[in-house]
Order: C-alpha cells, then structure tokens, then sequence
C-alpha cells in the first residue's frame, strides 16, 4: 500500500491508512495472533456443547468489516453486498487453511429508499478496467485519480471538477458519485445496443380442464384487472393474452374492434402467428378491450373437456411473438405438458418419495427455449399451481436460464385451499406492480489478484464475467463463488464492484453501480474473526443444489457436513491450547453447525422423509434465486412466542410501539402447552396454539371462546379492540412490512392435519431419519477427532 | 552321366528359394495389410491432431470472451438437422462426432490386423470417449457441450485440460505409428 502524497491539505480523500502498525497482542488462547484490539468479540471461543443458548435472542446482524471510521460509513449496506469473509486472506494457502468458503452475496436490484440518481453527461471510468469512479479511489494531487482495481492512474475529466451540488469547483472528491458506494448513472447511447425498448408483458395461460378446476383464472384475472394501471411502463407498455390447452389460442385486441377476438392455432407442431400484429397491443389505447378481455376469460372456458396441455407450442408462439421487441412472458401452468413439443412424462414414484433421483431437466427443450429467450432479451416467469407431479425439474429450465422468477403453489385448489390462493393473490400483486429492468446485463469486477469462477443464480453467463439477464427485479439475489489467483501483498484493501446495466421501465437506460470495499489479513485468527457465518452458509447452499444435480444428494450433504467439520477442526488446530474432548468454535462460527443442520433438514436436502420431488426441486430453485435475507429466514425461521407480549423492549415505529419478543430455540422443548408462538418463516406465518392456552389469549387475540371452536384454517387475526390483540397484530404487521413480499398467515392448532408444516421447521429437534441438534454437534466433534 | 543335383544342406545365396510359396503369400500379404493400416492410421492422426488443435482453439476463444457459449457450442456440437440436408453424412464440419468415430475405426482396423500393442494402447482412450459421451448432459442431439454450463471455470479448465492431453497423446500416437509402419516395413 503506498502511502499518498503528505504535502496536501487535509480536504483530500487520502489513501486510507490501515491498521496502526502491528499491534501483536498475546491472547489466553496461545498460538493465535491478534492483529487488532476490536477484533477479540468475534474470536471468542465458545464451547458448543456446554453452552446450550447460542442463539442470540434479537436477530443476527451482518458483521461489519474491520475498516477506519470513514470508508466504513461509505461502504456498501450488506442488504445489497455481501461477503462470506468479511477480511479477505492475502493468499490462496491461507484460504485454503481456513476450509472456508470465499464468495459473495449479491441483491443488485434492490428496493432501496434512498438513491443518488447522477445525470452527467461523462461517467468517469478507468481507461484500463473499465470500473465506475467509487469511494474507494485514491486522488493523487487534483487532476489525477487512481484506480482501486486494477493500479491505473487516470485523468481527472474537466466537468469532473465542478461539484454541481456544493457550486464548488476543485474538489473532486466531494462528487456524490465518489461519497456513495451505491448509486445510479443515467446512461448515454453510448451504452445502448438498439434504442430502449418499451415495457411489453405477454400472459401464457393454461385453460385445460384442470386449470379450469383448479380456479386460478379468476385469481389471476381479477388481479390483473386491479393492477392494470400500476404495471411498471410508459405510454408505449404493450400487452397480449396467449391461452392453450390442445391447441394455442391467441387474442387480436387491435383499438377498432367492438370485442376482443379469439384466433385459434390447431397447429401445434408447427405454431405459426395468425396475425403479424395486433396480439400485442398498446395498454392504454385498447384499455377497454382488455377489460373486456379479463371479465370474460374465466367464463370462457368453464364448459372444457379438453384435458391436454400444449405447454411447448404455446411458449414457442410466445417467443415468436416477443422477439422483436423482448419483455416478460408469465407462464400459468397447471399440469404436465402433454402434448406437442416439449412434452414431458411423469418421472416420479409416489412409493418411492425418499429417493433423490431425477433432479436434473428430463429434456432440454425448455433449456434452448430460455437460451433464445435470453438472446432476445426475453425472461420467462412461471406459476406452477398444480396438485400433481409436474417435472418442476425439467420446467424450470425456461427460467433459470433467461432471468425469470418460478412461483409454486401446491394443491393449489380455488375454495378446498384457501391459503394457496390467497398467497396466489398477494404474489401477483407484488408481481405485477413491482420494478422491473429490461435487457440488462452484470458486471462484477474485483480487485487485481482475485478472480470469480462461477456464478449462481437465474442468469446466462454469456462471457467469463458478463452476466446476461433479461429481466432483472427487485427480489433476484445472486452468489457468486471466488478465487485467489495472485497474492494480494501490495495492497491492504481490496474492492469489489457490482454494474448493472438495464432499461427502466419509463424507457431510461440506467446503471446501477455498489462498491464493497474490504480489508487484507494475513492471519489466519483474523479470518475466522471476520467471518460471516450467515452468508457462508447461503453460499454452501448454493454449491450444494448444484453438486445434488450434477452429482447426487447424498454427495452434497457429505459435502455441507465436511464444510463444518474442515472449519472447525481448522480452528481448533490452530489455537494448541484448546482441550480436543470439547467442540470449540470462534464466536463468529458459533451457529454454523445449527445452520448446516436446519440446511440438511430443509426440503431441498432431507432425506428418510417423505418429499415431494417438486416441493424439493422448488426449495433448490428458492436457494438459487432468493437473497440472503430471505434465505436465511427459510433455512432457520424466526420463533417468537406471541401470547405474553409485554412493553419491554418495545420500539416505536411510526407512531405505532411495536413489542420485540425474544428468539426462541427452534426445538419443541421451547414450545409449551400454554402457549401461542409465531414461526416467521419468510413467506408464511404460522402461529401455533398450545392445547392448554390461555383462555384470555383465545378471546383477546384470535376472537374466539375457547380453544374447541378455533376453526382449523384461520388465516387473519381479527381486529379487536383489546391491548395484546393490538400488540400481537402491530408485532407482525412490523415482520410484514419489513419485506416486500406479504407473507400469508396460518393458524395451527395442536391437534390439525397442518401440525407436521409447523413441527418440520424445528430443527434443534430429532427425527426418526434425522439427528437433533446436540447428537449433530456429537458427530461432528467424532469426525474431527478422526 | 552324372547331372549336378541341389542338394539341401548349406545352399549357396543363389539357390536360396522361399520354401512355401502360399504361405510366402499370405505372409506377404499380412505384411502389406499392417503396414497399410499403419499408413492409414498415420494420415487419419494427423486429422485428429488438427481436431484436437481445434479443441484448443475453441476453448480459448471462450475463455478470452472472442465468442459468446451459445454460438460457440453450436459449432462444438453437431446439429442433426443440419447433418441430414446434406445427403452424404458431412460430419467432417462438426468437431466431437468425427474425432470418436475416427479412433473407433483405428481400433477396429487394429483388430483386423492383429495388432495386439497398438490395439491395448489405443483400448483406454476408446474407452474414455466411450464414458464420455455416455456422462453428457441431457441434450436432445448428440453433443457434449452444454452452453450453460461450460463457462464455469471448472468446465472449462477441464475441457482445456482435456484439449491439451488429446494432442500430447495424438502427437505421440503419431510418431508411434510412424515408428511400427517402418518396423513392419522392414521387418521381413
């Protein structure tokens, strides 16, 4: 690291000093060395088997990386930026000692509420590298900058030099692009391939007997018409209805017409388009038609007898249909496709639900279909709402593979279910009014020395680090895994740089840039003191759904468990003192065994348990594709026990107290009978009623006598006018506001079918094909000591 | 009158006459057939050499982003449809087919001519491709390269890897067969 030039006045973001001198603390823990005071807390052995509470009773925070006050204030929020090491290793040796793994957590295209927008017509790059000018940069003297990734020293442009916002001139350094590490370029033609392309949705909806059974036509519908004006676009959002069952129907809504009029394509091995415009019209000017359109659908199709599917020839009239422009196609499917091109048979075996056979695509049609897609800059969303095998392993492929989102409703059913449809309702309503980005693509780029070898989520990877996503929205996460290919001796930070290039959809070509900075250790305490261990855990998820297709599951799961084993036996080595009959862990690491076991016994990885083969193939796609926040809530939900909320601790939100219960262990011995607990698993909330609850809490709260006359699918709490009916329902209207997607609420009482959705969550807890928490930690240390 | 009669102890060399003319023959015969295989054998390395560079070339050209994984496996793999306009199999265009269907016919030349070494040093490497393309991913022609997956660093460092190996062991191959085809020659 070179120190910058001393002559200058202090208003100059100098390159930052790091850590002062070596500050070579001898700790108790012998053999360990402590580059710096603040980092004992992290580093604090804790002895896992005698400490039976470690989880700590207010939700876990991301750590914050060891950097000086200032780039610390600057640096990325870990909401969109993620780290699984939060102090990089100097060295690939040194990384490989610590058997951990070194990736990232990326949320790009998240909500955020405040952005720094910049409208400058030259967006100051390096000449070699092409990284966007961030925080982190270092200023030598006023006219020249120098680049944190690649060493290059640039010029400084003229209009660079004038701050718009202060009407100050000279002071570079002050520009809201290099005091944000997040913000938004408005983009100039230059970084356009053709002129921005408007807003364009095509609906492909199954209208086969079972669909029609099912009832989702009125669902979907029925949001549309709602939603209709509040669907991200311009004045120039097109829009198109494609339905199928044997045959394609298609919808010509052209301005002049009195009612919409429905072309039918009997031809479905060769699907052709009967009129070359027309099916996809202008929202606003042929509104009434499409009104028109929606109210008479669901009555359409009451009368069918057609029992088929022709899910193939549908999808390849749609991507006919799109191609010239691009867009979103959202697919409704119901069943497995049965006819034409692309068909599918039925793989699994309803005896055999334990195997783990038959996780990867059965045919490759719907993966070249998404490689098209994803060439003309179209994504593919699906809704699956079936209530039998439906090869979700071999659908999904349309959208993993063009940046589309997968929505699963099992037993999706429109009164026998009324949970699914009412998770089917809220979904749609984040879908359809949500952001949205078109033809986008990403760029990570890394400090010199590090390199990034591979890539998961719903993308195409269209060149060693260009990431081709055709649509990109707000509740996408990706991870990224990466590598050491030189030693990092020459620089004590290192930078990381996200660039997301999309169409707005007003028609804006914009970049969204998020900078993480980090700082270089060259020990191997100091590595485990800044590890994530949350974000650690998301990333070995990630490997895991690919090793389970590529390999097999049960080599995966071999996988996860050595992934803690090789941590922490590393650990151990390196602290001689420790004695080996007690499983010791960093304060860091502490809950990485309890993770990797709610990971092993999550749907996507448990085996002895029966599991639906697409209920499994749906949790791996979840890993795949949703962030961290969500994921973590999905692998070790949130408990809470809602029946004695008390005003201690409360915070005020808005106006509103909203009490703050403590986390429970995720074990039944938390559970009692005379309680009621929460479960926040992310996307649905379950509330459990002990069989001796509290009389005062049945009535208060759930608005009812007594425990006997709870109905067994309760979906709302109902607005009483009560002290612990306000502050259960502030408590979780708190959790529901805090995430985009409205999470739907069950109440289970102990003795109903639904018990085995709540009791499968409890981790800490054996099973008969699993161990519990304790026996989990047992064969760790046996395998360590081997 | 006394006529000079050969007789069969030490012959002088111009009465030295091959003792069985058919067996002569025969022996001539699969004397020319190994030696031919062996000719054949060195022309059709040199295509596979050519292949094999090809390889090479084509995974560089990923890796320093010169194609995109779409176009770039289209061309790695063969395309049935195209293969059938042509009305005489022109597999020649494509890369993978033509490589395997080359040493299989080695292999079975080999048996033919009783060639028993050259045979066992060519059985792993049948043997490999074989595995190989039973082990691709699902894909409805055949073809081994998949565009989704092959720009993961591990894919590619091993389709590299594998590029690289394939050529050390043609070339050697190569001089191999140069080497048997002169020792059949000679050796007679």
């Amino acid at each position: 690291m070179q120190p910058s030039n001393p002559g200058h006045h202090s208003g100059f973001q100098q390159y930052p000093q790091q850590y002062p001198g070596v500050n070579q603390l001898s700790s108790t823990l012998g053999g360990l060395s402590l580059q710096h005071s603040q980092q004992p807390e992290s580093l604090r052995p804790v002895n896992l088997t005698q400490d039976r509470n470690i989880l700590p009773v207010s939700p876990v925070l991301a750590p914050v990386p060891n950097l000086n006050s200032d780039l610390r204030k600057l640096n990325c929020s870990p909401d969109s930026f993620r780290c699984t090491l939060t102090n990089i290793p100097q060295t690939q040796a040194l990384l490989n000692k610590a058997k951990l793994p070194l990736g990232l957590l990326l949320h790009p295209f998240r909500d955020l509420t405040q952005l720094p927008v910049i409208t400058s017509s030259t967006i100051v790059r390096c000449r070699s590298c092409r990284t966007y000018i961030n925080p982190f940069v270092a200023f030598i003297d006023q006219r020249r900058w120098k680049c944190n990734l690649c060493y290059r020293v640039n010029d400084v442009p003229e209009e660079f030099m004038y701050n718009p916002l202060t009407r100050s001139y000279g002071e570079p350094h002050k520009r809201p692009e290099v005091q944000n590490s997040t913000v938004e370029f408005i983009a100039s033609s230059d970084y356009m391939l053709r002129p921005p392309q408007p807003a364009v949705y095509l609906f492909v909806l199954d209208v086969s007997y079972n669909a029609v059974e099912a009832g989702y036509l009125t669902i979907v519908c029925q949001s549309l018409l709602e939603n209709l004006d509040k669907l991200p676009g311009d004045s120039r959002t097109r829009i198109g209805f494609i339905t199928f069952d044997s045959t394609v129907q298609f919808y010509n809504l052209q301005e002049g017409l009195s009612q919409p009029q429905m072309l039918i394509v009997s031809d479905i091995d060769d699907v052709f388009l009967p009129t070359p415009d027309s099916l996809l019209v202008n929202l606003h000017e042929s509104k009434e038609l499409i009104k028109d359109l929606l109210n008479a659908l669901p009555n359409m199709f009451t009368n069918t007898r057609e029992t088929h599917s022709a899910l193939g020839p549908a999808l390849q009239a749609a991507f006919k249909l799109m191609s010239p422009t691009g867009g979103r196609i959202s697919v409704f499917q119901s069943q497995l496709p049965s006819l034409g091109a692309g068909l599918l048979h039925s793989r699994e075996d309803p005896n055999q639900r334990s195997s783990t056979k038959h996780l990867g695509p059965a045919t490759d049609f719907y993966k070249k279909l998404a490689l098209d897609c994803s060439g003309q800059q179209t994504a593919v969303d699906l809704f699956l709402l079936s209530s039998q095998y439906s090869d979700l392993a071999s659908l999904a492929c349309m959208s993993k593979y063009s940046a589309g989102c997968i929505y699963y409703y099992p037993s999706f059913h429109h009164s026998h279910n009324p949970a699914q449809s009412e998770k089917l309702q809220k979904d749609l309503k984040r879908y359809l009014t949500r952001k949205i980005g078109f033809e986008a693509v990403m760029r990570i780029r890394c400090t010199k020395g590090l390199s990034i070898h591979t890539f998961h989520g719903n993308l195409f990877v269209r060149s060693t680090d260009l990431l081709s996503l055709a649509n990109v929205n707000p509740d996408a996460g990706f991870a990224v895994q990466m590598s050491i290919e030189e030693s990092l001796t020459d620089t004590s930070l290192v930078c990381f740089q996200t660039a997301l290039l999309y169409t707005s959809s007003k028609g804006e070509r914009r970049i969204r840039v998020h900078t993480l900075c980090l700082p270089v250790v060259t020990s191997l305490a100091d590595v485990y003191a800044g590890a994530d261990v949350q974000a650690a855990v998301c990333l070995l998820a990630n490997m895991a759904v690919d090793r389970s297709v590529s390999s097999s599951l049960s080599d995966a799961r071999d996988a996860l468990v050595n992934a803690v084993v090789d941590s922490l036996s590393a650990y151990i080595s390196t602290a001689s003192n420790l004695q080996q009959s007690t499983l010791i862990a960093p304060n860091s690491l502490k809950l990485f065994p309890l993770y990797i076991l709610a990971l092993l016994k999550q749907k996507a990885f448990r085996t002895g348990t029966s599991t639906r083969l697409d209920d499994r193939i749906y949790a791996m796609c979840q890993i795949k594709s949703q962030p961290l926040v969500h994921l973590m809530k999905m692998i070790h939900p949130n408990l809470y026990r809602i029946d004695r909320l008390t005003n201690e601790g409360t915070i005020h939100v808005n106006d509103r107290v909203v009490p703050q219960p403590p986390l429970q262990k995720l074990s039944a011995e938390k559970l009692t009978r005379e309680g009621a607990f929460l479960m926040d698993c992310g996307s649905i909330f379950y509330i459990w009623i002990g069989k001796s609850c509290d009389n005062s809490f049945i009535k208060d709260v759930l608005g009812y006598p007594n425990y006997a006359s709870v109905p067994q699918k309760l979906t709302q709490l109902p607005e009483l006018d009560t002290v612990s009916s306000e502050r259960a329902r502030s408590f979780i209207s708190w959790l529901r506001d805090s995430r985009p997607l409205s999470p739907v609420l069950q109440v289970i009482k102990d003795e109903s079918p639904a018990k085995t959705d709540f009791f499968q969550h409890l981790v800490e807890d054996r099973t008969e094909a699993a161990f519990s928490y304790y026996e989990f930690l047992l064969h760790i240390q046996q395998q360590i000591c081997k | 009158r006394a006529r000079a009669r050969p007789r069969s102890g030490p012959a002088s060399p111009a009465l030295l006459l091959p003792r069985w003319p058919r067996g002569a023959a025969l022996a001539a015969m699969a004397f020319t057939f190994a030696a031919f295989c062996y000719m054949l054998a060195l022309l059709l390395t040199a295509a596979l050499i050519f292949f094999a560079i090809w390889h090479i070339i084509a995974f560089d050209e990923l890796k320093t982003d010169y194609k995109n994984p779409i176009d770039q496996c289209n061309t790695l793999n063969p395309t049935v449809e195209k293969v059938k306009k042509i009305k005489r199999v022109k597999i020649a265009l494509k890369l993978v087919l033509p490589e395997y269907l080359i040493h299989a016919f080695f292999c079975v030349m080999f048996l033919c001519a009783a060639e028993w070494l050259t045979l066992g040093l060519n059985m792993p490497l049948l043997a490999y491709h074989i595995w190989r393309y039973m082990s691709r991913p699902v894909m409805s022609g055949p073809g081994l390269y998949d565009p989704t997956t092959i720009m993961n660093a591990d894919i590619l460092a091993y389709c590299q890897k594998e590029g690289w190996c394939k050529l050390a062991f043609y070339l050697l191959s190569f001089f191999y067969y140069l080497y048997g085809m002169i020792y059949v020659l000679v050796s007679s």
